[in-house]
Formats: C-alpha cells, sequence, structure tokens
C-alpha cells in the first residue's frame, strides 16, 4: 500500500505485511513514520520520534 | 553521428566540452581549436584525455569548421565571441556559445554590466538563452545558443521554482545570491591570485557587489515571475577545484511551509532528471553541497524556511564545469539537434571526492 508524506508530499512504500510500531520513511526527504494503527487493511502512520542530530557547531 | 566543433578548447570550459564530447555515443569531434596550441596534441593541455584521443589543435578557421562540423561549441572569452560569431552565424553552422556575449537580450545591459557597445544588437534576439529546465522547449529545435553563467545557471535552477509556481507573496526585489566557488571557475589561465600560496584556504569575497551574473539572473527570474526581479549577488572563491553552491535569500509577506515549498519545486521539475531535489532528514547531506554532484551534470536543489521573518532559504549545487558549463550546453545541443536530452551526460556524481 501506498501513501504520501505529510512533511513533502513525496510517496511513501508501506509494505502490504506491515505491523504496528514499524517504521516506514519517505523516499524523498526521508522523514520516518510509526505505524500506529491498522485498520480496515490500512496503515495509520504518525510521525516517528528522532532524535535531532547533534552537528557540534 | 554529429560532427562537432569546439574553437577555443583549450581552457577548462573547452577541455570539459572535449571530454564529455569524446565519450558522447552519437558526436564525431572533428575539431578542437586553440590559437595558443595549434598543431599539439589535445592531451598535452588535456592530460586526462591521453589514451581518449589523438586528436590535435588546430588554428581557428571558418571554412575547415563549415566544411567538418555541423554544429560548433565556442568556448572564448567574454568579448571575443562576439568578434566570430556574427560571421559563423551566416553560415548557417549551429552554434552553443559559452561566452556571455549573447546572453543578455537588451543591448544597453552590455554597456553597464560588460563595458562596451554591443556590435550586434539584432543577433542578441536570435539567440536562445538556453537553461533547459527552464525553457526546454525553446532550446529544442534553436539554431543559436547562449549558454548561461556558472553562478547564474546555479542560482536560477534555485530560485526559479519560487519565483514562477510559489503559492506565497515573495518581495522580488530583495533577492540575495550568496555564492561560493572553486578556483577552476576562474578559468585556466594563471596569474597571483590563483597561485597555490595565494588561493589555498582561502574563503575570499571577489566580488561582493554588482557580479556581471545578476544581469542573466535578473533576465530569467523576471521572464518566470512576471515582474522585475532584482538580485543582490555576492561571490566568493573557497578551497574547492570544482564545484558551486548558492545560498539564495528571498523573503515573504506570507509564511510559506515546507510543504507548499516542496509542491513549488515538483511542480517545476518533474520530468527533469537533471535536477534533484535535496531536502532530507537522514544522513550528513541533508542539502544541496556541491561535493555530491562533482562529476555529474546534476543540479541539486533544496531549501529551508524560517516563519519568524519570512526568509526562504533556496540552495543550489552544481559542477561548474559540468551542469555549470559544459554539461549544460551539451544538454542543449541534444534538444538542438532532436536526441536525448541525456546522451552523453548520464554518469552518476563522484563519492568520495
Amino acid at each position: 500500500m501506498n501513501t504520501k508524506c505529510a512533511e513533502c508530499d513525496g510517496p511513501i512504500n508501506v509494505p502490504n505485511d506491515v505491523i504496528v510500531g514499524e517504521i516506514v520513511s519517505c523516499r524523498d526527504c526521508g522523514v520516518e513514520y510509526e505505524v500506529s494503527e491498522i485498520r480496515g487493511g490500512v496503515a495509520l502512520l504518525k510521525p516517528a520520534e528522532t532524535v535531532e542530530e547533534d552537528w557540534g557547531e | 553521428m554529429v560532427r562537432v566543433g569546439v574553437v577555443a578548447s583549450s581552457g577548462y570550459i573547452g577541455g570539459e566540452l572535449l571530454r564529455l564530447l569524446l565519450q558522447h555515443p552519437q558526436v564525431d569531434l572533428t575539431v578542437a581549436t586553440s590559437r595558443s596550441y595549434a598543431g599539439e596534441y589535445v592531451f598535452r593541455v588535456h592530460p586526462n584525455l591521453r589514451g581518449v584521443t589523438n586528436l590535435t589543435f588546430t588554428e581557428f578557421n571558418q571554412g575547415t569548421l563549415t566544411e567538418k562540423a555541423d554544429l560548433v561549441f565556442t568556448a572564448l572569452p567574454h568579448g571575443e565571441s562576439v568578434k566570430y560569431i556574427p560571421q559563423l552565424a551566416k553560415t548557417g553552422l549551429k552554434i552553443v556559445d559559452m561566452s556571455a556575449d549573447f546572453r543578455l537580450k537588451d543591448p544597453s545591459k552590455y554597456k553597464s554590466w560588460y563595458g562596451f557597445d554591443h556590435p550586434s544588437p539584432d543577433l542578441l534576439r536570435k539567440f536562445v538563452y538556453a537553461i533547459p529546465e527552464i525553457n526546454r522547449e525553446e532550446v529544442r529545435g534553436a539554431t543559436l545558443v547562449s549558454s548561461p553563467g556558472c553562478m547564474a545557471i546555479t542560482s536560477i535552477l534555485a530560485l526559479a521554482p519560487l519565483l514562477k509556481q510559489s503559492s506565497f507573496p515573495i518581495d522580488a526585489e530583495h533577492i540575495v545570491v550568496d555564492a561560493k566557488i572553486g578556483s577552476s571557475g576562474a578559468g585556466g589561465k594563471p596569474s597571483l591570485s590563483t597561485h597555490f600560496s595565494e588561493r589555498y584556504n582561502v574563503v575570499r569575497p571577489y566580488k561582493p557587489a554588482g557580479h556581471r551574473h545578476s544581469a542573466e539572473i535578473e533576465q530569467v527570474l523576471s521572464g518566470l515571475a512576471g515582474e522585475e526581479v532584482k538580485v543582490s549577488m555576492s561571490a566568493h572563491a573557497v578551497n574547492m577545484v570544482r564545484g558551486i553552491l548558492c545560498t539564495c535569500h528571498l523573503f515573504s509577506s506570507g509564511s510559506p511551509q515546507p510543504l507548499e515549498i516542496w509542491k513549488a519545486y515538483r511542480s517545476m521539475y518533474d520530468g527533469s532528471y537533471f535536477v534533484r531535489i535535496v531536502r532530507d532528514k537522514k544522513g550528513p547531506f541533508r542539502l544541496p553541497d556541491p561535493k555530491i554532484v562533482i562529476g555529474s551534470n546534476f543540479c541539486d536543489v533544496g531549501f529551508e524556511q524560517e516563519g519568524r521573518t519570512g526568509r526562504v532559504v533556496a540552495l543550489g549545487a552544481t559542477d561548474n564545469l559540468i551542469k555549470g558549463a559544459a554539461g549544460n550546453a551539451i544538454q542543449s545541443m541534444n534538444l538542438m539537434l532532436g536526441l536525448d536530452e541525456r546522451a552523453g551526460l548520464n554518469y552518476a556524481p563522484l563519492h568520495p571526492v
């Protein structure tokens, strides 16, 4: 199943056998989403918690 | 096969044209001229071409060019092209000029930006200023093409979606382009300022105001925006051999959101293989960086926005000798000749460099 990224409108490919808690990411901008629920065969996504990189500058 | 010649091919842009044309599957490189090196093997001046070609440089000769070539690239210095091209254009040869001499449509701009009265103002209208991602259809089938300056094309590609496609207001009179460029942008002729001890490790502001590329950037962006655009540009020489990064600042009275900016870029560059939108949340290269386009015809573009000030930062990165010069010119040639736009240019960038 496919869905769109809320950040950039890019494609997110969600495997058909995805399970709750799995992380999927946007091909174009790299934003990560966590599968929060599967309802009626459709995976609902929420932004995954990410650690901001410290660039040290 | 298309027979192609390169006029004034001993410089860096000329050398890059030769390198790419020699590997082009539908081009037969027949002539390479150089006044300084006539009679010399091309590979003695461009050592990367040893074993690739045994071509020798010849003197410029219009008769030879018309006899041996269907299309010529002219890589003469600014102010020199204009002395040769009016006669060359009369022969019916297809021409791609790399100089600034036919980039501006308004002849009066040559006086103000380049300090001379243009001797062939009628010819300015006949040249197509070619950035395929901006005016592909105009380039297709053109006979006379003018190829943009390296910092101009890099900043134009970064800024164009925001001027043409954005759904929020942009202050068109206050656009700032901050460009950083490697040493090859200064050409192959040595000087004190390019001497290793003086050039190495610099971050040298060499044209903080009044850079000539501003004129062509304004010309293109004004056309896209449908209103007069003013660009303030500053250029810096930095510690690279190849590469350009243009960091462009625009201001909006609205509060543009990432999604609408993404849509503007996608809408502009959908189907343009050589422009990649880079705004990633992972890895060390999250925004355009010249390091990641070196050796290729790609222009990476990206953006960031600052809600507090209404500022949008548009970034563009190119290899100044490829998408900034020879690659874009060959891409234009492909369109002029009805070839696949990617022909001879489909190389992934080098990494690491």
